[in-house]
């Protein structure tokens, strides 16, 4: 136990754990909703995001090459990056709700059988991703595409878009720019979905259809267009995260979201599962615990310092921190 | 070519076509006849080598050349063949857990008679004791790992030198080349990597200020990033794969970085430059690879090139070279695993590579390893680490 070490550089570890764990927070959003309103596990959520990161990676690619631009620019790439992030990773969850999901809620068919459909989903749309030098190479277009699709199944890097500054000192750690967009963003758009959620006439039909689907639709909401909805939005908000992920990390593969997705889905349980708030503080916690814990027990026991933490938090409170179900928020 | 045993096949070859053994590859029941023996030539025939390593998956990158290289000196070995050796690629993705089973269905295959591979040292670890107890020879073109030669297996080889002498190797050029007066070694859990950092450790004995392992597939290294800076390190040393290695140098550039990154064999791949983008300038690679340009393989690079329109990867000679043991063993008529285990046990002739002749642990006799560093996105060869 490296107690000296952990305090020393308390500062750099807080503030990038916390920058990772804001990405888990907008990764987690899309679990707990959509587990609110459907009591389904969207294990095809972690594909939502890893197709976000290659909009982002593949927008960036399109307009810089390998040239570096000037700031002014590189912002408007990186605007554009996002939009594309973000309408990718809608567009598939989208698509996965209504190829994936929507007759299985229809026909009510037991829960089991979703699940399956969702890992099955995922696999699909994983090894789609892993496999684009051979689909381009069926329409002949491997060539054009060759920057886009080569390293089908390795590690992909974006080009370097805007230098990484360091802002200001917290202790001896310098914050950087991009973990404080990360952060703040992260926050943000939080903030945003929860006040959409509360307050908006779309949002009160997704909590209605969450609290009970067919008084709902007695009520006149559109139960399928609440759970379109409810995709839409995790979609939007996998794609911020992964547009943040590849500021932050700059790298990804197809089968990236495997393993953030694992993490993510924790998050959301770890936060109560269902509930929004609960997503960003489940998201934030674990973030800076993996950090924690690889500083004191060193990084290779990152992964068993989380998942103790959840099994210890799920036994006080069953339901996570929060606990509150989405159906159950106050209006 | 200069394979000393070029001349005897031309032999073989010229009694073959005078008509000594006109249906050598008709009939099998030939091969237990009393005129294979006699013959003392004749190439056997219905026979298989088999590549045993990543076709796909998260390492496909390291599997690909020397899949190439095998590849390369079986179909010379067929030109001027009468019957032709098969060539099978059994794809283990590089994971221990699929080489068990993978290995136990090659070790059924008996026209199967030699393996090029298990290409790492997990996989190796993994399927060695099936093939020991099938007496099936496997050469491995790049397991690195010491401990695979003390398992007692007379089946394993290796055409390159392995970690115990890499390891120090990295270590001398970190100390002498570098000048580096603190080291970060990070590991990636691996059986490779893990080795690899712990015999650099040992040899850098009080330079090294602080360790840290990493998880595979881990992509955000911000507490090793941390840990790294505030070790004040002036170099750091990564015992581990390309795909996480390029990560870290990214996320310890990122974070401004400055000092060295040093890495072995495991990293030496384009996969490395892809990922790590500007990052990976700098970088020193080690390697018991021998460089492209080297002279002595000239002539295997542009065959190479010709072929596969690119210049050979990494352990694409090695591979070429331990494909050549079994090919000269088919070549002499050896057509079943015993006697074949036998005669890669003895073998002892000029490779492309080094002299190839095994110890009775199946290490090789003959070792060298190389200093290759990143320069304008490229891993050029540095200098071999005497």
């Amino acid at each position: 136990m490296n107690f000296d070490f952990l305090f020393n550089n308390f500062a750099e570890l807080t503030v990038t754990g916390l920058a990772f764990g804001a990405i888990y927070a907008l990764i987690a959003l899309g679990y707990t909703m959509v587990y609110g309103v459907l009591q389904l596990i969207n294990f095809a959520h972690s594909e939502v995001f890893m197709y976000g990161t290659f909009a982002a990676l593949w927008t960036t690619m399109l307009l810089v090459g390998d040239s570096s631009v000037s700031t002014m620019k590189g912002i408007g790439v990186l605007l554009l990056a996002l939009v594309a992030a973000m309408a990718m990773s809608a567009t598939i969850a989208l698509v996965l709700e209504r190829v994936a999901y929507r007759r299985l809620v229809k026909n009510n068919s037991p829960r089991l059988i979703a699940l399956i459909s969702a890992i099955g989903a995922s696999f699909v749309l994983a090894e789609l991703m892993g496999l684009r030098d051979r689909i381009a190479g069926w329409f002949g277009l491997e060539d054009d595409l060759q920057r886009y699709v080569a390293g089908a199944r390795i590690n992909r890097s974006m080009p370097n878009v805007l230098d990484n500054k360091q802002l200001f000192p917290i202790g001896d750690y310098q914050v950087t720019s991009i973990d404080v967009l990360v952060i703040v963003s992260a926050i943000v758009m939080m903030v945003v979905l929860d006040q959409f959620v509360r307050r908006s006439r779309l949002g009160r039909g997704i909590r209605a259809t969450a609290q009970d689907p067919e008084t709902a639709a007695l009520m006149g909401v559109n139960s399928t267009r609440a759970v379109q909805m409810t995709f839409l939005l995790g979609g939007l908000m996998a794609g911020a995260a992964a547009f943040l992920y590849m500021l932050k990390i700059e790298t990804t593969k197809f089968d990236v979201g495997f393993t953030l997705g694992v993490k993510a889905f924790t998050a959301a349980v770890l936060g109560g599962i269902g509930n929004l708030r609960g997503a960003l503080v489940g998201g934030l916690i674990l973030g800076v615990a993996e950090n924690w814990g690889s500083a004191l027990f060193g990084s290779e026991w990152r992964d068993v310092v989380a998942f103790v933490i959840l099994v210890v938090i799920l036994l006080f409170r069953p339901t996570g921190i929060l606990g509150e179900s989405l159906g159950k928020a106050r209006a | 070519m200069l394979r000393t045993t070029r001349p005897k096949r031309a032999v073989i070859a010229l009694i073959a076509t005078a008509g000594l053994t006109l249906s050598a590859c008709g009939t099998t029941d030939s091969g237990d006849g009393g005129d294979n023996e006699a013959s003392s030539g004749g190439a056997a025939c219905d026979l298989t080598l088999a590549f045993f390593g990543p076709q796909t998956g998260p390492a496909a990158g390291l599997g690909e050349p020397i899949i190439n290289g095998a590849q390369l000196a079986i179909d010379q070995y067929n030109e001027d063949a009468e019957c032709e050796v098969a060539y099978e690629q059994i794809d283990s993705q590089g994971s221990p857990d699929q080489a068990p089973s993978l290995a136990t269905e090659a070790a059924g295959n008996e026209a199967i008679i030699g393996i090029v591979g298990p290409a790492f040292s997990g996989e190796s670890a993994a399927a060695g004791p099936i093939f020991a107890e099938a007496g099936l020879p496997t050469v491995s073109p790049s397991a690195t790992n010491p401990a695979l030669a003390e398992n007692g297996w007379d089946t394993f080889h290796r055409a390159l030198g392995n970690d115990a002498t890499q390891g120090p190797a990295a270590a001398k050029y970190i100390q002498d080349t570098v000048g580096a007066k603190a080291v970060f070694v990070v590991d990636d859990a691996s059986e490779y990597g893990a080795g690899l950092a712990d015999i650099v450790k040992e040899n850098l004995g009080d330079l090294v200020v602080d360790d840290d392992t990493i998880q595979a597939a881990q992509t955000d290294f911000s507490a090793t990033v941390t840990k790294v800076r505030s070790s004040k390190a002036d170099a750091v040393f990564f015992g581990g794969y390309y795909a996480e290695a390029a990560l870290i140098v990214r996320q310890l550039r990122d974070s401004g970085y400055k000092g060295e990154f040093i890495v072995a064999d495991g990293v030496k791949d384009p996969g490395y430059l892809d990922g790590a983008g500007d990052s990976a300038e700098g970088t020193i690679i080690t390697c018991p690879c021998i460089p492209a340009e080297d002279p002595a393989v000239a002539e295997f690079a542009s065959a190479y090139e010709a072929e596969f329109g690119g210049a050979p990867g990494t352990y694409a000679a090695e591979a070429y070279d331990a494909a050549q043991i079994f090919l000269d063993g088919i070549a002499e008529g050896i057509d079943n695993r015993e006697d074949m285990l036998a005669f890669v046990n003895d073998y002892d002739a000029a490779g492309v590579t080094k002299q190839l002749s095994f110890d009775e642990t199946g290490e090789p006799a003959d070792v060298h390893v190389y200093a290759y560093t990143v320069k304008g996105g490229e891993i050029v060869s540095d200098q071999e680490i005497k």
